[in-house]
């Protein structure tokens, strides 16, 4: 069983952790059993581990307001505070960020440097006007005596539909640590490694959008 | 608002002096500590070898060695309930009722989150790299801000003893009781913040296995060649991965209730305290697996170990390990079959609260028929587990019975029920962590326990433990409720006299494990293990020198067989010598230390300390130096150190002497034997 070890030596991975497949070997195929994965793969695998555990925390605030939905309280229900108008172009926001951050891609996977930036810049742009109608429709509903502290139902809404706008905020300071990294460090790896967490991360994003735009303005705005 | 926010002289216990001299004491030890380390010059040393290590090894060491000390901290908490309640019959006791309330909330607290979970998670550590056959796991340095979190919760919860208070309500932090109503004091909020920074760091810890276990592994190691604890572990990260953002989720909605006046779980505007029951058990449940299946793992290495064989029924144990997981997730609401949810939706959790048991029973019989027609050696981790298999069973067995519904109604929130949670995690959790660490100690520190008192420590721990326990179920069915602070039966008497004697004979267990310490590494020259093999392993764990090498394997090895290194062992005992040629080495790339971990759990024990004490400036002060770390982290340029290749020929030419001689001792006993037979 030598052949495997030498073609296994190869360093291409710093580490030496993170060897690509042995080619040729019938032995290794399947089951993850050719040796440690490169460090590209093992990293991507990584960070969608993470974002499956992050859509676990959000499973839990969406069942939280499901359960909560008819707990009013004498305040307001869905179909009074919800302005689909506003929604619909925050949604618009976040899924032409998403495209965006796709071109972004494209980009970096060209080692463009400039396009990167700017397509970055949008992504951003994009992101923060989704952040900044979102803290106006959270601003328009407290200021109106409809804050989180009326009822469970609004506590249940602010908090899911404010724990993903902590998410776009948090990814947001990211991404502006990635628009420095790009020109300081170059299309090296690991930064190329970094930006593709901060894709999946900024998609994962827009899909739980997409969960918060049907199950609670779509499907709120025909709850009683 | 005020500079110190809610902080003032009134935290500290001045006036009561049980909290006040024992956190003195502990304030005054760990100063002595921090100044004898200083005294001998040992601070370089410990910064760049252990608190910036990002080696896995290193790094489970850390873990398991916070989880020993907290260990203390747990036990102490419990000898003073259980003196308690043989001085409370009809009588006050020495504990007043708030301060016996965050014991017991105290206790059950450390032991969960800083006694059995940096355990088991130390153990991973420490193993499972080298199981796998590779250098490290996927994200070093993640791991060790994973190690420095738990520390950073562990250090919070500890603080609480002499600043301010710790919760009241339990090892749960049940609302509406926790709610600011009711619970206004820092109590609660000491409870959520210490297990939200250790949360985030067993989620990572998490992430950093799965991916390590599925995506790094030694060439030819098939899923079905990966040694049992690398399974279990697999399955152990799979469950953290989902049940801990959901813990991660309920807290952070007690804490909204709390602090910005949410209504998640209050009994005002709504709120429903019930989602919190719910929430809290989806977590808590799999929380149970997230602890035993490792533990299962451990057993399942020392029985083939020791007995001498291939585990019997590997493909049924894997199996038997990913029922558990998925079923783990759909028994929660077993813990509060008297909180209304009607007969039909009792039934169902009720029966699939005994299907858990029968993935978990085909375990038992996989090692007992291990064990059967084996060579069994009766060393002290096999006692362990022998101990566990008759512990274990009979601690299921009362779980079966509380699974039943209407038996529940009856003994709910009874002694029953703590009896029978103890007996299965000391059983199964704590026992198998001792295995653990008597098995694998030589791998971490390159000789072997002292088998005399390792053997007294069981006996006096399984002896303690039944006679601790055991009155437990009595008491319970008895009619006696839980964390009672005094009581005016005269029946119960007796059976907590008997209690406290089990706890005693636990405390020489203790001891003599301090003893075996000592005693080992006084004579450590003599317990030196040469051979990186001292009990004849059969994973390749044992195939690196104790202690092995900062890069485990010179070159990573192929993995032909379910059992790599007996394999690669009886191969070459055919041919004579060891079955690889010597390989032409190469330097070898390796991370490179990082404080990262520990300035991270710097600020999180800050920001934490800010948050409990709302004191808001601090907070943002943590918040913005956390992004500073985070910014330097990513900013950095050389992550790796090389290790030259002549370095690691002389490392790795020495462990391939070393077992060539043994192989050629080995050989030579053979052949005697095999004469003498003649
Ligand atoms: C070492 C021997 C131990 C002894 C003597 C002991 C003793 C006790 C006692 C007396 C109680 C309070 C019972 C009551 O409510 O009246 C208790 C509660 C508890 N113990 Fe232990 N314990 C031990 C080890 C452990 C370990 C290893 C764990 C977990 C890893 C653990 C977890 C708990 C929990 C979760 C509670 C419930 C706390 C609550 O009521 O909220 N204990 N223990
Ligand atoms: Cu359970």
């Amino acid at each position: 069983m030598s052949a495997p070890t030498t073609a296994l030596r190869t360093g291409r991975d710093p580490y030496h952790i993170g060897h690509a497949p042995a080619a040729g070997v019938p032995e290794y195929t399947g089951h993850g059993a050719g040796g440690p994965a490169p460090k590209r793969i093992v990293v991507g695998y990584g960070f969608w581990i993470f974002i499956l555990s992050d859509v676990i925390l959000f499973s839990c605030f969406f069942a939280t307001y499901t359960v909560l939905i008819h707990a009013r309280n004498g305040g307001p229900g869905p179909q009074e505070i919800f302005d689909l108008h506003g929604t619909a172009l925050e949604t618009a926001c976040l899924l032409l960020s998403s495209f965006a951050c796709g071109l972004t891609s494209l980009a970096v996977a060209r080692r463009n440097l400039l396009w990167s930036e700017i397509f970055l810049a949008v992504t951003g742009l994009l992101g923060a006007a989704f952040i900044g109608l979102e803290v106006h429709e959270f601003y328009g509903l407290v200021a109106r005596g409809d804050g989180p502290t009326r009822s469970a139902f609004l506590t249940s809404f602010f908090a899911l539909v404010g724990c993903h706008g902590a998410h776009v905020t948090a990814g947001l300071l990211w991404l502006g640590t990635m628009m420095a990294q790009f020109p300081a460090k170059g299309f090296k790896a690991s930064i190329r490694h970094r930006y593709l967490c901060f894709s999946l991360f900024w998609h994962a994003l827009d899909i739980i959008w997409i969960g918060i735009f049907t199950v609670v303005y779509l499907i709120g705005k025909i709850t009683p | 608002m005020t500079l110190l926010g809610r902080l003032t002289w009134q935290a500290i216990p001045f006036h009561e002096p049980l909290p006040l001299f024992s956190g003195l004491g502990v304030l005054i030890t760990v100063v002595a500590i921090l100044a004898w380390v200083v005294a001998k010059g040992y601070v370089p040393y410990l910064w760049r070898e252990w608190i910036t290590s990002v080696d896995h090894k290193r790094i489970g060491v850390m873990y398991c060695i916070l989880a020993s000390v907290m260990l203390l901290r747990g036990f102490i908490d419990a000898i003073m309930m259980r003196t308690q309640q043989v001085m409370a019959y009809d009588a006050p006791g020495f504990l007043p009722p708030s301060h016996f309330d965050q014991v017991f909330s105290a206790h059950g607290t450390i032991m969960i989150f800083f006694v059995a979970m940096p355990f088991v998670i130390g153990l991973m550590n420490l193993v499972v790299p080298l199981q796998l056959g590779v250098r490290d796991v996927a994200f070093p340095t993640l791991n060790s801000v994973s190690f420095w979190l738990t520390a950073a919760g562990a250090l919070l919860v500890n603080l609480s003893l002499v600043i301010g208070e710790f919760d009241r309500m339990g090892w749960l932090p049940y609302p509406p009781l926790s709610e600011l109503r009711y619970s206004p004091g820092v109590g609660v909020d000491y409870y959520c913040w210490s297990l939200q920074i250790s949360g985030v760091g067993t989620l990572m810890t998490g992430i950093n296995f799965v991916t390590t276990i599925l995506k790094l592994r030694a060439p030819g190691m098939h899923y079905t060649r990966m040694p049992m604890f690398c399974w279990t572990a697999l399955a152990s990260n799979l469950l953290i991965v989902a049940a801990f953002p959901v813990l991660t989720a309920t807290l952070a909605m007690l804490l909204l209730d709390r602090y910005v006046g949410f209504h998640f779980f209050t009994d005002t505007a709504g709120g429903n305290s019930m989602m919190f029951m719910n929430l809290i058990w989806a977590w808590g449940h799999p929380e149970v697996y997230i602890l035993a299946l490792p533990a299962f793992g451990i057993y399942s290495e020392v029985v083939s170990t020791f007995s001498c064989k291939p585990l019997f029924g590997y493909r049924s144990m894997i199996y038997a390990t990913m029922a558990i997981c998925i079923i783990s997730f759909m028994v929660w609401l077993h813990h509060f079959f008297t909180m209304g949810a009607g007969a039909d939706v009792n039934s169902i959790f009720g029966i699939a609260s005994m299907i858990i048991a029968v993935p978990t029973g085909v375990k038992i019989f996989n090692w007992l028929f291990t064990m059967y027609g084996g060579y069994v050696r009766f060393r002290t981790p096999m006692l362990w587990s022998i101990g566990f298999i008759v512990t274990f069973a009979i601690g299921g067995l009362t779980g079966v019975l509380l699974a039943v519904p209407p038996a529940d109604f009856q003994l709910h929130n009874s002694l029953f029920l703590v009896a029978h949670f103890h007996n299965v995690i000391i059983g199964a959790v704590i026992f198998g962590a001792f295995a653990g660490y008597t098995y694998w100690f030589p791998k971490a520190f390159g000789f072997v326990l002292d088998e005399r008192l390792g053997k007294w420590a069981f006996w006096l721990w399984l002896i303690g433990f039944w006679v601790a326990w055991g009155p437990g179920y009595v008491l319970g069915l008895e009619g006696m409720t839980r964390r009672l602070q005094h009581y005016d039966v005269a029946e119960w008497h007796p059976w907590l006299v008997v209690a406290e004697g089990g706890v005693v004979i636990i405390l020489l267990g203790i001891i003599a494990q301090i003893a075996q310490i000592v005693v080992s590494v006084r004579t450590r020259e003599q317990r030196r293990d040469v051979t990186g093999d001292p009990w004849d392993g059969r994973n390749l764990e044992w195939a690196t020198a104790s202690p092995p090498p900062a890069f485990n394997f010179a070159v990573l090895p192929d993995v032909t067989d379910q059992e790599p290194y007996w394999d690669m062992k009886a191969r070459a005992r055919e041919i004579g010598q060891l079955t690889r040629p010597e390989p032409r080495y190469e330097p070898i790339h390796m991370p490179r230390n990082s404080p990262t971990g520990f300035v991270t759990a710097f600020l999180a024990v800050v920001t934490g300390f800010a948050l409990i004490w709302h004191i808001w400036w601090l907070v943002l002060l943590g918040l913005a130096g956390a992004y500073a770390t985070f910014v330097v982290f990513a900013w950095r340029d050389h992550d790796e150190e090389l290790i030259p290749a002549e370095e690691v020929a002389r490392i790795d030419r020495a462990n391939r002497a070393a077992r060539s001689a043994a192989l050629q001792h080995r050989q030579l006993r053979r052949e005697t034997q095999r004469e003498s037979a003649e």
